[in-house]
């Protein structure tokens, strides 16, 4: 077997996959909370940030889940068992600290609870009592449903359109979380900025200490380009190599969100351009597998 | 190669002058007295035209040809006190190779180059000539004019060209199998040498680097317009003709701490060549304004990503209009230089002290202000301002004036009160150095550095842990290439001797 091949593919939701690719050292070397970065194509293409859901040692692979939202998560889309990836690097990021502290309330935004289920699943086997607030848009939307229902004592589902569980927004159950009697001991918020934002706000007025992993842009992932830096506490961080979590409270999410959009012309730009050649190139890589013609 | 029509219209006058000289000098090119030699006006480097480089990415310095270097050549004296070689850090034999060129023997002039220079044609083109062995040249001191110093550096680069182009590169010879394994991390210069050396003594060798290409420095953050890639590329392809191996996409302290590497994968020895990869900022408001990159993340998108070519590359990089570059080095002025390349309208430099404290190449310096980079002495950042969608539009900038030397020897700049005055830009490219990356330091308990991040070594080149040595830019802080290529040589050295048990 070649090394990056893809061993498994499954589609989750309409944009959603599930991959599982070969990679044994960094099955091997990976804990919860640290992810791994990507490129399809050596010489032109683009290197991507995935968290790494799960790992299996003996078979020497790592889980990665993915939604379509860019030129490279399109191309890894198209992608089949047995094609390779150009490279996979990894596991970079500070791993999460798994410690024992009661009460855990885990929020999951979207395909947030990709990265979300890992630190889920270790947090209660630390012996912590682990509640889930998983959003999405719609029933439809909602992935590692049974994964998270193996892992959690508690599991509190919203949707945007009232399509499975309650029609809320992940903070109206945090909110009520923190009201009552037994707040939480620490709450870890995964999904879009926006959530994070507010999750964080959410918990400010009652002093429960939130994690929130960021996802920023980055090249190398090792801290070597600062591309993927934020502002915490007042101080710039290093995503790639401080994080990926950091204290929710002081995390300047406006900055971070505003930092997130810096390529999004060029980006649509980029997919529009390049979709076709690209999935021509694809194809053509494919070929000499398939049964030659004539 | 740049195509012909990118040629700058001076190529064929400089090469027809200098045919003029050499049919009159060739008949007696040895036997010329130090006089006519300092009589003979230096070679100019021919170049692409400046208006038109800038609308490519091709080598600037476009090479002499035979007559060209042979003619530079023949300016040397052959000083018996070789003050040139004094002046470079791996000593390379200069009035010896320089007399072969002057020769037209350019396989001995190769011969001579490479028993102290592993990397002549990546030398060539990016060694501080100019403050290292040109700097001690007596030509340039006899015409009271160190620009007129005999250009040691081009020649280099003439002779390491004229072998990779004729297919004459010689392999260095590897040496009967010792059965010892060393692990190489990262593949700068400092690695691919200590490599290369390693592999000739007869050990078996593994780079491992973190990125998905190997080269370092060289290929990440020197832009193709001054180091082409394919010249990195072949030198790599020769270490693996040698015989060593190279693990892409491998971060040690990540994938595999050192001391696995040793335990647990059975490496004998590991050389530490990470460089100084962390970008430092300037640590004022507004710097992570959208629009505000780090050199190092701007240079490697354009270099290691390709983002220069937009038909091509997948990762972006977005269109600027007026670039501010904060800095006064190479970074800065590879930066500047690629920010032109990229369609900037308007490219500043803005240092805060004098041209002459400048750290770049001075060659670098003048094809950038060729090519249209503004240069602003004396000023500095105090604060960058946003719009309202946390964008840079301005910088907030106050004059400075030097003062008395600081602690790296260079006058120190100081603020002028009530100077401050605003600067419009849409992006601004930090470049004022780097600094060790602490990922590995963190992930080995053990591995002693000083206040500065660099790792602290003996005069071995071993670190505190045992059996690990390391070089370069993570032992020196940031230097440069040729540096780098000399503590990779000292190391393999030491290394080699501890192998062989008699290093404690
Ligand atoms: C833009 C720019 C322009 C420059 N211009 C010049 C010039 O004109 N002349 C000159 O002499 N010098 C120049 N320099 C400086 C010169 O490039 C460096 O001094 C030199 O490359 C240092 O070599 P090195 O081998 O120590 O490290 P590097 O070249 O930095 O190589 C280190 C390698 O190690 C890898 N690495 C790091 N950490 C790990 C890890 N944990 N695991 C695996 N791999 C790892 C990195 O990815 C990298 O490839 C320039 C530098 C820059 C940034
Ligand atoms: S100092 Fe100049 S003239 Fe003298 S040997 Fe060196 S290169 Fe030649
Ligand atoms: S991705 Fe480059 S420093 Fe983090």
């Amino acid at each position: 077997m070649t090394e990056y091949e893809i061993t498994s593919k499954e589609r989750l939701t309409e944009n959603a996959f599930r991959i599982r690719v070969r990679a044994p050292l960094i099955a091997e070397a990976r804990r919860p909370g640290q992810f791994v970065i990507l490129s399809l194509d050596g010489e032109y293409g683009e290197r991507i940030p995935l968290t790494i859901v799960d790992s299996d040692v003996v078979e020497g692979t790592v889980t990665l889940v993915f939604q379509v939202v860019g030129l490279t998560t399109r191309l890894l889309s198209m992608l089949e068992v047995g094609d390779s990836l150009a490279s996979l690097v990894g596991p970079l990021g500070a791993p999460t600290r798994i410690e024992k502290v009661g009460k855990v309330v885990c929020v999951a935004g979207g395909i947030g609870v990709t990265p979300l289920y890992p630190i889920a699943k270790a947090m209660k086997e630390a012996g912590n009592t682990v509640t889930v607030i998983q959003g999405a848009r719609n029933a439809g939307a909602l992935i590692l449903e049974k994964e998270i229902a193996e892992v959690a004592d508690e599991v509190v589902l919203c949707t945007d359109d009232g399509s499975k569980g309650c029609r809320a927004l992940v903070t109206a159950p945090l909110k009520e979380m923190c009201e009552g009697v037994s707040k939480p001991d620490l709450v870890l918020a995964i999904g879009p900025p926006v959530m994070m934002k507010f999750c964080a706000e959410t918990t400010r007025p009652y002093g429960v200490r939130t994690i929130v992993s960021l996802n920023s842009i980055m090249v190398d992932g090792t801290g070597m380009c600062g591309g993927c830096r934020v502002t915490v506490g007042g101080e710039t961080r290093f995503v790639c190599v401080d994080g990926p979590e950091f204290d929710g409270h002081k995390v300047d999410f406006d900055n971070m969100i505003a930092r997130l959009g810096s390529y999004r012309p060029c980006e649509r730009a980029a997919l529009e351009c390049r979709l076709d050649a690209e999935i021509e190139r694809i194809k053509d890589a494919r070929r000499p597998r398939a049964p030659r013609k004539g | 190669m740049p195509d012909d029509h990118a040629r700058h219209e001076k190529v064929d006058d400089l090469a027809a002058d200098t045919g003029r000289i050499f049919r009159e000098l060739a008949p007696r090119i040895r036997d010329l007295t130090p006089k006519e030699r300092l009589a003979i006006p230096p070679r100019e480097m021919p170049a692409q035209a400046p208006d038109r480089r800038v609308g490519n990415v091709s080598e600037v310095a476009l090479g002499y040809n035979e007559e060209q270097a042979r003619v530079e050549a023949a300016r040397c004296l052959g000083c018996s006190g070789k003050p040139c070689v004094e002046g470079c850090p791996v000593r390379v034999d200069i009035p010896g190779f320089v007399a072969a060129v002057a020769d037209g023997d350019f396989a001995k002039a190769a011969g001579i180059l490479k028993r102290d220079n592993l990397l002549p044609a990546i030398c060539g083109r990016v060694c501080p000539q100019e403050k290292q062995c040109q700097a001690r040249c007596v030509v340039g001191k006899a015409l009271d004019d160190p620009e007129s110093a005999v250009s040691i550096g081009r020649l280099e680069r003439f002779v390491a060209d004229w072998e990779r182009l004729n297919g004459r590169q010689s392999m260095p010879e590897v040496g009967p199998s010792t059965g010892k394994k060393v692990a190489v991390v990262g593949s700068g210069p400092a690695g691919l040498v200590a490599a290369a050396d390693l592999r000739r003594l007869g050990h078996d060798v593994t780079i491992f680097e973190a990125f998905h290409k190997p080269g370092g420095v060289m290929v990440y953050g020197i832009p193709e317009f001054r180091l082409p890639k394919d010249i990195v590329a072949s030198e790599i392809g020769a270490l693996k003709a040698m015989g060593v191996e190279i693990r892409l996409n491998f971060v040690v302290g990540r994938t595999r701490g050192v001391l696995d590497l040793m335990e647990r994968d059975g490496y004998d020895a590991v050389f530490l060549g990470v460089g100084a990869g962390t970008p430092r900022f300037l640590g004022v408001e507004g710097e992570n304004l959208v629009g505000v990159f780090s050199a190092s993340e701007y240079l490697t998108r354009a270099n290691l990503m390709r983002a220069y070519d937009r038909e091509r590359a997948h990762t972006p990089i977005c269109g600027a209009r007026v670039v501010a570059v904060v800095g006064g080095g190479n970074v800065a002025m590879d930066a500047a230089r690629t920010a032109l390349r990229l369609g900037a309208e308007e490219v500043h430099v803005v240092y805060r002290r004098t041209e002459s404290e400048m750290p770049a190449r001075a060659e670098e310096v003048v094809r950038a202000r060729e090519e249209g980079v503004a240069f602003h002495f004396l000023e500095n950042v105090r604060r960058f301002i946003g719009d309202d969608s946390g964008r840079v539009k301005s910088m907030e900038c106050y004059r400075c004036e030097l003062g008395g030397p600081d602690a790296s020897g260079r006058r120190s700049s100081i603020e002028i009160k009530g100077s401050e005055f605003i600067f419009d830009v849409d992006t601004v490219i930090v470049a004022i150095g780097n600094d060790p990356n602490p990922l590995l330091r963190k992930a080995t308990p053990g591995l002693e550095c000083d206040n500065r991040g660099n790792l602290v070594v003996d005069s071995n080149r071993m670190t505190s842990l045992k059996g690990v040595f390391a070089g370069g830019d993570i032992v020196l802080g940031a230097a440069t290439v040729i540096l780098a290529m000399g503590e990779g040589r000292r190391a393999a050295e030491s290394i080699d001797r501890f192998l062989a048990g008699e290093l404690e």
